[in-house]
């Protein structure tokens, strides 16, 4: 009907066919935006809305009333814990999405090669169907330092012991006594000179009387003799108590199998070690000024383990959980890339003469370069924003040593801090950060649209 | 048809006993008969679960009995204020709620959601309760909190056996604390167990030393912040706490350990099946977890005294409670205000009393209603405190400060924990927290 009129105006149908192609252009325009309407509406709810707010409420105080200009911003960058979380973020981004991707590229390569491949794929990306809630609370006792109960410290330990015998006596000590001194790097020495003749009583405590061989028996004085250094070394406690310290009283026990030294300027010119009355002694010894140790391999503790969840530690440890989590995810994106690259090039390759080394870093590793840019570049914006590893695995008292910045966030505005504004100022530090790779991001997608 | 029966029981039981009764009791009695509450409703709100939840229960049903109002429950987890909050924003508040820390009744009453509480129940509280209790439901100088559970946190738990195995006898001054711990170290056994990984157990230690140390008064001041934590009586504090954390073998795996060691495993390394120390500090509710978790008899296997006073000090009481507030936006006032008197009678505090876990500040409450001795042992010592009695210091404090995890108090006394060796510098990292966090 329009159209009927617009050809009956003067003008010409050039003019005619030009606003029809406007009209319907504006049409389509129209159409566009129906359609995109909704999803403009929930976007603009859900991710617009939210990020306006953020950058609004990041420039007042922590009730929300007060217009605080940047003062969030100067506190952010003032407050050690957020610089810690800064650091750590960093972190994380240099090292974790890199890693995956050379892990999922390594993995992706070798199971190519491997009889069973698809099982062994299903394992690697099972992780992926766990919840990093669950997985957090995994690793936490994975990590624990008892290796009672922490899967690699008991690994540890385990090899450690297997190597190294455990010392007789781990934790005696001396009851703060006159006669023993605790020398440098552990150990025991006596305070005073010894002299062929003397008999020591070296009593120690701090042992459970359980914990004794059971060879063990009632500790006896060692009898004094000329031209001998001899003594008696002894656990310097009474069940139910009552022992005088350092005197062997009844039902004190000595400590067999004890190595003991004697020592002339620095010198050691005598081993022994003790009976299971606790005695020892030295005989023939010259004339002279002595000192009688009981070096520190008696008392060594036992290994305990690496302590995993420590301060130094800890970022490098939960990052080992995202690992076990995410190289499924990087090792089946990468394999299906793998999967499709052109097998002509790999045999004409194979055909010129190449290693199988060269053809992995000239052929296949650049061919797969798209792939293992989505997945670093999905992991690079992921890593940014965790959060759940962190706070399940980090304990207490070494939260803020493996501070994150999304954590910090939280803990500033629902974790006790209770200050939004600061909380949304982190946030918007966060967007900042995260807005670069989204430009990378949807810069590649164009790019590999054309 | 069941239900009637169930109803004429219970109104024909309370006749009889309002019968029997007599003597002074006689008019209130014969009101509660008359059910006066009887078709209103009452919302109660805290932060009990579990064994806790069903006990308060019992109460509530024992004043539907008595008044016929039809009593709910909701249980709010651990952050009663933003549960709270978004209640009343809601248009679902609920008529009380039981307050866990003296901090938010000031918050709350601040906000004004509180409606002050009735003649009757402050001259209740007037005479069943310290005037202590009474000052920490006080804000800007209106009632409007009645502490009902209450909490005793100066309590050492320890190992019989541990203590005789070592010839060591219980300790009565903090001094002979450490050479008791010096003891059982010596038999073979660490001293303390200390639950470093969980901040909070290392905030009490602190607060009963400083309470015993420094008094009352300076406490006070500590904890409303009109004192700075760089005053010389918190370094000396900290100085004598960090007497103990230095000796690291008086404590279970050294300060290292203690920093990996939450409260429920510093509980089980003193009382489970392998004992790794003889004692293990922290308030009352440790009988709970002796008796729950670790099958153990306590009064038995596990005593407790009273944290002992520090040199020129008295023994401190620290305590912690829940208070019920009435909320202006409940819909049930009449309803809550009785709910509220009813919780300040002794005979309340005796239905919890009775089903065990619970201590009461009520003073006029008959100790033998509680179950054990144990429990009437601690009961007594907090309600003999009688106004020395001071609320913990950490839940007094702004929750940035005194109440999150890896932050602010846990965060720096656990440090302070790792390396005991400056407590001055401590004292100063403290008050920089203490400045941020009462400020906003």
């Amino acid at each position: 009907m329009s159209v009927m009129n617009h050809r009956s105006r003067p003008g010409g149908a050039a003019r005619g066919a030009r606003t029809a192609r406007q009209r319907s252009v504006r049409r389509r325009k129209i159409n566009a935006v129906v359609f995109a309407l909704p999803a403009l509406l929930l976007l603009g709810a859900l991710v617009g809305y939210p990020i306006v707010f953020a950058v609004v409420r990041s420039l007042f105080d922590a009730s929300g009333e007060h217009f605080a200009g940047l003062d969030n911003y100067t506190e952010m960058f003032g407050d050690p814990a957020t610089l810690k979380a800064i650091r750590n973020t960093a972190i994380w981004i240099a090292v974790a999405p890199a890693l995956l991707t050379g892990l999922g590229l390594m993995l992706a390569v070798l199971t190519e090669k491997i009889r069973w491949a698809t099982a062994f794929k299903v394992l690697i990306f099972m992780p992926m169907a766990i919840s990093f809630l669950a997985a957090g609370i995994t690793f936490r006792l994975v990590y624990e330092q008892d290796p009672q109960r922490g899967v690699l410290n008991a690994v540890a330990v385990g090899a450690h012991d297997a190597f190294t015998d455990a010392s007789p006596y781990p934790g005696a000590r001396t009851r703060g006594s006159q006669v023993l001194e605790a020398q440098k790097g552990g150990g025991y020495r006596t305070a005073r000179p010894v002299r062929p003749g003397d008999s020591l009583t070296l009593g120690l405590v701090g042992l459970k009387p359980t914990a004794l061989p059971a060879t063990a028996a009632q500790a006896k004085t060692a009898s004094a003799a000329a031209g001998a250094v001899t003594g008696t070394v002894f656990l310097d406690f009474v069940p139910g108590g009552g022992g005088r310290p350092d005197a062997v009283d009844a039902r004190e026990r000595g400590l067999p199998q004890m190595t003991v030294e004697l020592v002339r300027d620095q010198q050691v010119v005598g081993h022994a070690a003790t009976g299971p009355d606790g005695t020892f002694r030295f005989d023939a010894v010259p004339d002279g000024s002595y000192t009688v140790r009981l070096p520190a391999a008696n008392f060594a503790e036992p290994y305990g383990g690496v302590s995993w969840l420590g301060p130094a530690l800890i970022t490098p440890a939960i990052i080992g959980a995202y690992l076990w989590i995410w190289t499924g995810f990087a090792m089946v994106l990468i394999g299906a890339g793998l999967s499709s690259l052109p097998r002509e090039v790999l045999e004409a390759a194979r055909i010129d003469g190449a290693g199988e080394w060269q053809i992995f870093r000239r052929i296949t590793v650049p061919l797969l370069g798209p792939v293992m840019t989505v997945v670093f570049v999905t992991l690079l914006i992921n890593v940014m924003k965790v959060f759940d590893l962190v706070y399940i695995i980090a304990p207490g008292p070494v939260q803020q040593d493996a501070n994150v910045l999304a954590l910090q966030m939280w803990l500033v505005s629902f974790g006790g801090g209770n200050n939004q504004g600061l909380g949304s100022a982190i946030g918007v530090v966060l967007l900042l950060l995260v807005v670069p790779v989204m430009v990378l991001n949807i810069r590649r997608f164009r790019r590999s649209q054309t | 048809m069941k239900r009637i029966v169930a109803a004429t029981a219970v109104v024909l039981g309370l006749t009889m006993t309002a019968t029997a009764c007599g003597g002074g009791q006689d008019k209130t009695a014969a009101q509660d008969g008359k059910q006066e509450l009887k078709g209103q409703s009452l919302t109660v709100a805290a932060v009990w679960t579990g064994v806790e939840q069903q006990n308060f229960k019992k109460v509530l049903d024992a004043f539907s009995a008595k008044t016929g109002a039809k009593t709910s429950f909701i249980s709010t987890g651990d952050n009663v204020s933003t549960v709270v909050g978004s209640k009343i924003e809601g248009g679902n508040a609920p008529d009380v709620v039981m307050v866990p820390q003296v901090g938010v009744v000031q918050q709350f009453a601040r906000k004004g959601w509180l409606r002050p509480l009735s003649p009757a129940a402050r001259t209740a509280a007037a005479a069943n309760f310290a005037k202590v209790w009474q000052d920490y439901g006080t804000v800007d100088s209106a009632f409007y909190g009645l502490y009902f559970k209450a909490s005793n946190k100066s309590t050492v738990w320890y190992s019989p056996k541990a203590l005789a195995d070592a010839g060591a006898t219980v300790p009565k001054s903090y001094e002979e604390m450490i050479t008791t711990a010096s003891a059982v170290t010596d038999s073979g056994l660490p001293g303390f167990s200390v639950a470093g990984e969980a901040g909070w157990p290392l905030t009490d230690w602190f607060e009963n030393i400083y309470l015993s140390q420094a008094g009352p008064q300076n406490y006070d001041k500590l904890a409303q912040h009109k004192m700075p934590w760089t005053d010389p009586t918190v370094v000396k504090a900290l100085s004598t706490l960090g007497a103990l954390f230095a000796k690291d073998q008086l404590i279970s795996g050294g300060r290292k350990g203690a920093l990996e060691t939450d409260f429920p495993e510093s509980v089980e390394q003193v009382f489970g099946k392998q004992p790794k120390a003889g004692m293990v500090y922290e308030g009352d509710f440790v009988s709970g977890l002796i008796s729950g978790d670790l099958h153990k008899n306590v009064g038995e296997d596990a005593k407790f005294f009273p944290f002992p006073a520090v040199t020129g000090g008295t023994a401190p009481v620290v305590g912690g409670g829940d208070a019920a507030v009435a909320l202006k936006a409940g819909k049930n006032q009449e309803a809550a205000m009785k709910f509220i008197e009813y919780l300040a009678t002794p005979e309340a505090a005796a239905v919890w009393a009775k089903a065990g876990g619970f201590l009461s500040p009520n003073q006029k409450l008959d100790i033998a209603n509680y179950t054990d001795d144990t429990t009437r042992q601690t009961a007594k010592s907090l309600v003999d405190a009688g106004e020395t009695v001071r609320f913990d210091m950490s839940d007094q404090a702004p929750a940035a400060f005194g109440g999150t995890q890896g932050s602010g108090e846990w965060k720096i006394l656990q440090d302070f924990l790792r390396d005991p060796s400056s407590p001055k510098n401590t004292a100063q990292v403290l008050e920089t927290a203490a400045l941020k966090a009462y400020k906003g």
